[in-house]
Parts: structure tokens; C-alpha cells; sequence
């Protein structure tokens, strides 16, 4: 069987992570290790600008020993993986009906236009990216987003400012491996 | 104050640590189990009446007793990919009391008699998947996991993983599919994960709320459960309360509370957010059927409803509803039955997995004929119409979703028709979403009856 080799040096994998894969793939049985797949792409993903090239996926398919096909056709189910450069910051907001009763949908717009963007895209800059995702599991803390790896919730419009500005000063933090 | 056995310990400063876990009692029903044969721990499970609390109530003993003897390895997999519209109760325990998951898991498994046990967490609860993973590594730190439990023989591996954004994948079948490290397709069911599951042996998966009262369950004897609630509704459920309350959160109530108390009383919603008429409920999370508010309090006989499996179903699905996740939404007469069907359609049609024609075709089709309506571009027939396609989608897709989502669409209309209508026919007035937060239904139905005696 042969396979297109593809140029890896471009797919950041630091010994840190490199290692987090080892463990992951520790806690299943010999012969099932593809069952940590979802968890080191969330690794691999968060490690490369918060997408999935080709060659990352490749690269994860190698460390599993799987087919790299098998890794794409998980990629494009679940729809935390991007296939495609996103902004830095995404507010990925709850479009879903609980949220949309206390004012999910005003606050999108606000949002949007705050920005100067529409649903979807990436300001000029590259910095924000609005997005509507379904129900987040906050539904009594609406209305709320996501952002990284974290919820704002109970949000207003002066939140969604501050946000923002943190946002600008970088001052979100992202989670880190225990 | 209703009996609490789940958030009795919950605002102890310091529950999420094993130390003050410990000190509270926790453990305590490893050591016990650890003492007793899997057929009595399965038994007094049996003897609780507790039902699976994902969503179908399934009686967790019986399901336990289900598993497969014929081949030794078994699994117990904990269900925490809680995505269900209006359900965000096992977020709340996984990240408050961490341990008692951790406990539930460990008895849960030694009844199960299962050596490899998982949690799996939708992807976007990265912060509670660390809390879990910190706190399975203080168990094992402590000797409750690995080999030799406390020196009892029972050798118990258990870790977390971690999904990445799919509703189906809290479906039980997609979910071991997705724990395999692929697609979250359903499976064609027979044969049952307690026959073959998880790596093709036999497996339970059970909910994080139902495995966190295993622990009570084996401390205090299933007798003691079953005395709390009313008949086949045993012991407390958490409830997800969202929408237009004064106090949305997570409330532990006891299977007998009556639905008005619930939402009235300053203990749990505090009544309507802004003191404006409720309107309509789905009170067990999106899949199950919308219930207009005269139909919420009392059951169509005129009966007061109560917080039970029986109670909130009275009526079947003419006149009743279901408990389902305990997904609490509460609507109040500025918000558009057309609009949230159109909400609710959409989000089933994105979580389709696409495997069956009915669910992937069908749920597309709900949600454009329920967007032209809610947007004034609909057609009288497109209501018989979306009649037509739920019903054609129910009972004929590989897994319940399709059913999930016929279900509101069909309810929606069976209570609400006059709204669709009215949208059909007042298209103008439907143009901007918050058409109802100007004009309320209440006040605008006068415009159907006037049309419909110029017809006559
Ligand atoms: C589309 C779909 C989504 C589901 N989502 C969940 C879920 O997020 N959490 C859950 O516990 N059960 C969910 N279920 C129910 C599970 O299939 C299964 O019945 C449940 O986990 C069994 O646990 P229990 O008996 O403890 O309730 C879902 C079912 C379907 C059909
Ligand atoms: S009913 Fe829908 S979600 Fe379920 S298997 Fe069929 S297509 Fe997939
Ligand atoms: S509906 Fe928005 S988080 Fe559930």
C-alpha cells in the first residue's frame, strides 16, 4: 500500500505533548490504542493554532499507527476539529432555544457588529471569530459562549466589551494538561 | 426542603478534593461492596427502583442483570456527554463532587464485575474532563484504583476521555463507537452493549447522575431509596431549570414534587422571570413534547401534575409529556412556538449522524418548512406538510434521534397550531423575530378569529 508522504515539519508536536500522547494512549488496551484519537487531536489541534492540517492529521495517524484516512473521517464528523485556520479568539456562542430566551440572539448581533463581522467570519485582523454553536450545556447560565477552553456566561453586552478588550491585551488563558 | 442525596455535601468548601471527599464519608461504599457478592450489590439496586436518569428511565438494576456472562470482560461506561438541549445537570456534579462519580464508578464496576471502566465527556467540558482527570489520579494515589483494591483482589482500571462535539455521541451505541476512536454512527441494536459493547464485550452504560446514587444506594439499602417519591418514581432527581424563571440552575427534588410548586416557589424557579404569563414548558429536555401552560400544572383530567415518570407522561403524548433528562425550559408568552420549533428542527437536523434516509433527509426538510414559516414565507399545506414528514421519521430510523426529533415538531403543532397558522397567514407581522415580545399571542389571536368569520 503506498501513501503520499507528506512534508511534516510544519506540525508542531512538543516532547510535552509528545508525551501526553504516550499516556493517553496507556489508558487503553493493547490493540484498541486508536481509542485515544479524539483526545490527542483536541492535544494536536490545541498545539497548531486551533486547526487540523492535512499533514497534522497524517502526523496522528502515524503515532497511532492507523490508516490516515481513519483519522480524517473523525475530523470531519465531530465539529469541535477545524480543517481550516480560524481566528485567534472565537466566540463561539449557544444558538440553541434556552439561550435564545434570554436574548442569545441580541447579544450575536451586538457582538457581530461590535466587530464588524458577520456569523462565521474572522475580522480583518485575524483576531475574533463569531460563531453560533448548538447547546453548550449552560442553558441556566444564558446567555453564553465558549471561548478556548472556557464558558462566559451570564453575558450583557458590557461583558461581551470587557471580553473583548481582555481579549486584545491577551489576557485569556488557555488550559493546561495536569 | 426535599430529602438531598446527591448535593447533600455540595457547598462543603473543598468537596472537589479527595481529603475533604474523604472526610465527608466518601469511599465508604467501595469498602462496603468491596465486602459484598456483585448479585447483592445488583440486587439492592434492583430493590432502589432507580431508573436511569439519561433520559429513557430504564430500570438500572434489571439493565445490570442484562450483562453477558459468557464472556468475562466486561466495561462499565459512564455517560457524560450531556448535550441534550436544556440539560446541564451532570456538568454541575461532575465539576462539584468529582469523587462521588469516582465512587459510583468503583461499586458500579465491582457489581458489574467489570476491570476497565471509562467516563467519556462531550469535548467542550474540557475544564471538568481535567477536574476528572485529577481527581481519578488522587483515587489512584489513595489505592481506590489499580490492582488489589485496599487489599481486596478486585483489580479496577478507570479513566476519563473525551468526545469532540456531537450529540449523537450521547446516544449509548455512538457513544462506545466514538470511545473506539471513530464516527459516532449509531449501531443497529440488537444485539445490546450488555452483550456486545465496548471492544465486543458486554457493556453498561449508565448516566453520571444515576451512577452518582449507587453510592447512597449500597450506604443506606435500596428499601430506603425506593421510600422516597411516589410509586415507580424513586429517590431525587436533579432538574436542569432554564428559560424565562427568575432562578434557573439545578434543583435536587424529590419524585413527588407538584410541577407548580416547582416552578412557583422561591426553592426552586422563583416563579417568572419578569412576571410575564408562562406559556409552554418542555420539561424533559428538547426530545420530549412541549406542554402548553394549561396542560403543565394540571394533567388533562384536571389532576394536579407532579415531578414523576407518571405523572409527567399522564396523558401520553396527546395531553402529556415525559421527565426525560429533567431538562427544565420554561417559555413565557413573548417567545414563538414557531420560532423555537424552527430552533429545536434545526439542531436535530446539525446532530444528525446522516446514517438513515428518514433522520438525515427528514430533519433537513423540518428545518427548512419550519424556517420559511417562522420567517412569513410559509404555505398554508406546509403544516399538514411538517405533520406528514415527522411522522414518516418516527419509529423508522436506526436510532432514536429521528424520534427526538419528530417528536416537537409534532407536539408543537398538535398544542400550538393556531400559531403556525397564524404565521401562514399574518405573514407581515411575522417578519421580525421578536414579533411576539411586541405583540403576544394573547393579544394578536383576535386577527384569526376575525379572519375566519370574514370567511364564512
Ligand atoms: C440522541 C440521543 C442522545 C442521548 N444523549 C444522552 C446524553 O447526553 N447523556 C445520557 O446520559 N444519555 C443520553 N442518551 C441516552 C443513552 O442512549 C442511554 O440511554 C443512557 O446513557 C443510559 O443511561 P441511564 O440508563 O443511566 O439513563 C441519549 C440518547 C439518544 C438517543
Ligand atoms: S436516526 Fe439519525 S442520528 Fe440516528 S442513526 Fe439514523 S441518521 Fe444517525
Ligand atoms: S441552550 Fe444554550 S447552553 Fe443549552
Amino acid at each position: 500500500m503506498s501513501l503520499v508522504v507528506k512534508n511534516n515539519s510544519e506540525v508542531k508536536l512538543s516532547d510535552k505533548t509528545i508525551a501526553r500522547i504516550e499516556l493517553l494512549k496507556s489508558r487503553f488496551p493493547e490493540g484498541k490504542k486508536k481509542s485515544a484519537l479524539l483526545t490527542i487531536l483536541h492535544e494536536v489541534q490545541d498545539e497548531n493554532n486551533d486547526w487540523l492540517s492535512v499533514e497534522a492529521m497524517d502526523k496522528v495517524a502515524e503515532v497511532l499507527g492507523i490508516l490516515p484516512i481513519e483519522v480524517y473521517e473523525v475530523v470531519s464528523f465531530y465539529s469541535m476539529y477545524n480543517q481550516k485556520p480560524v481566528g485567534k479568539y472565537v466566540f463561539e456562542f449557544c444558538r440553541t432555544s434556552c439561550c435564545v430566551t434570554r436574548g442569545a440572539e441580541d447579544l450575536m448581533d451586538y457582538t457581530c457588529k461590535k466587530l464588524g463581522v458577520g456569523m462565521g467570519e474572522v475580522t480583518s485582523d485575524g483576531l475574533f471569530q463569531v460563531k453560533g454553536v448548538e447547546c453548550l450545556g449552560a442553558c441556566g447560565y444564558a446567555p453564553m459562549l465558549q471561548l478556548g477552553d472556557f464558558y462566559k456566561e451570564f453575558l450583557t453586552p458590557e461583558k461581551m466589551d470587557a471580553l473583548v478588550e481582555d481579549c486584545r491585551a491577551g489576557k485569556i488563558q488557555k488550559l493546561s494538561a495536569v | 426542603m426535599g430529602k438531598k442525596i446527591l448535593l447533600e455535601h455540595v457547598n462543603v468548601p473543598g468537596i472537589e478534593t479527595y481529603e475533604v471527599y474523604r472526610k465527608t464519608g466518601g469511599y465508604a461504599s467501595v469498602e462496603k461492596a468491596l465486602k459484598m457478592t456483585p448479585t447483592e450489590i445488583v440486587e439492592e439496586v434492583k430493590k432502589s427502583g432507580l431508573r436511569g436518569r439519561g433520559g429513557a428511565g430504564f430500570p438500572t438494576g434489571m439493565k445490570w442483570s442484562f450483562i453477558g456472562k459468557n464472556n468475562p470482560t466486561h466495561h462499565l461506561v459512564c455517560n457524560a456527554d450531556e448535550s441534550e438541549p436544556g440539560t446541564f445537570k451532570d456538568r454541575y456534579l461532575m465539576e462539584k463532587l468529582p469523587h462521588l462519580l469516582i465512587e459510583g464508578m468503583i461499586t458500579s464496576s465491582i457489581a458489574l464485575e467489570a476491570h476497565l471502566s471509562y467516563i467519556y465527556i462531550r469535548g467542550e467540558y474540557m475544564w471538568v474532563y481535567r477536574i476528572l482527570e485529577r481527581a481519578i489520579n488522587e483515587a489512584y494515589a489513595n489505592g481506590w484504583l489499580g490492582k488489589n483494591i485496599k487489599g481486596s483482589g478486585f483489580d479496577l482500571d478507570l479513566h476519563v476521555t473525551c468526545g469532540a462535539g456531537a450529540y449523537i455521541c450521547g446516544e449509548e451505541t455512538a457513544l462506545i463507537e466514538s470511545l473506539e476512536g471513530k464516527r459516532g454512527n449509531p449501531r443497529i441494536k440488537p444485539p445490546f452493549p450488555a452483550v456486545v459493547g465496548l471492544y465486543g464485550n458486554p457493556t453498561v452504560v449508565n448516566n453520571v447522575e444515576t451512577i452518582m446514587d449507587v453510592p447512597w444506594i449500597i450506604m443506606n439499602g435500596g428499601e430506603e431509596f425506593a421510600k422516597i417519591g411516589i410509586g415507580k418514581s424513586t429517590g431525587t432527581k436533579l432538574i436542569s431549570a432554564s428559560g424565562n424563571i427568575k432562578k434557573p440552575g439545578v434543583y435536587e427534588i424529590e419524585l413527588n414534587v407538584p410541577v407548580e410548586e416547582f416552578v412557583m416557589s422561591d426553592e426552586y424557579c422563583g416563579g417568572m422571570q419578569t412576571d410575564r404569563p408562562l406559556k409552554a414548558c418542555v420539561p424533559g429536555g428538547s426530545s420530549v413534547p412541549i406542554l402548553p401552560a394549561e396542560l403543565l400544572f394540571k394533567t388533562a383530567k384536571g389532576e394536579q401534575r407532579l415531578m414523576t415518570y407518571e405523572s409527567m407522561s399522564d396523558g401520553g403524548f396527546a395531553t402529556g409529556s415525559m421527565i426525560g433528562s429533567g431538562g427544565f425550559i420554561v417559555y413565557d408568552d413573548r417567545q414563538c412556538i414557531v420560532r423555537n420549533t424552527w430552533n429545536f428542527s434545526r439542531f436535530y437536523h446539525h446532530e444528525s449522524c446522516g446514517q438513515c434516509s428518514p433522520c438525515r433527509e427528514g430533519t433537513g426538510w423540518l428545518e427548512k418548512v419550519t424556517w420559511r414559516l417562522e420567517h412569513g414565507f410559509g404555505r398554508e399545506e406546509d403544516i399538514d406538510l411538517l405533520w406528514d414528514i415527522q411522522r414518516k421519521i418516527e419509529g423508522n430510523t436506526i436510532c432514536p434521534l429521528g424520534d427526538a426529533a419528530a417528536w416537537p415538531v409534532a407536539a408543537a403543532i398538535r398544542h400550538f397550531r393556531h400559531e403556525f397558522e397564524y404565521h401562514v397567514r399574518f405573514p407581515e407581522k411575522v417578519k421580525d423575530r421578536k414579533h411576539f415580545e411586541y405583540e403576544p399571542w394573547e393579544k394578536v389571536k383576535y386577527l384569526m378569529v376575525k379572519q375566519e368569520a370574514m370567511a364564512v
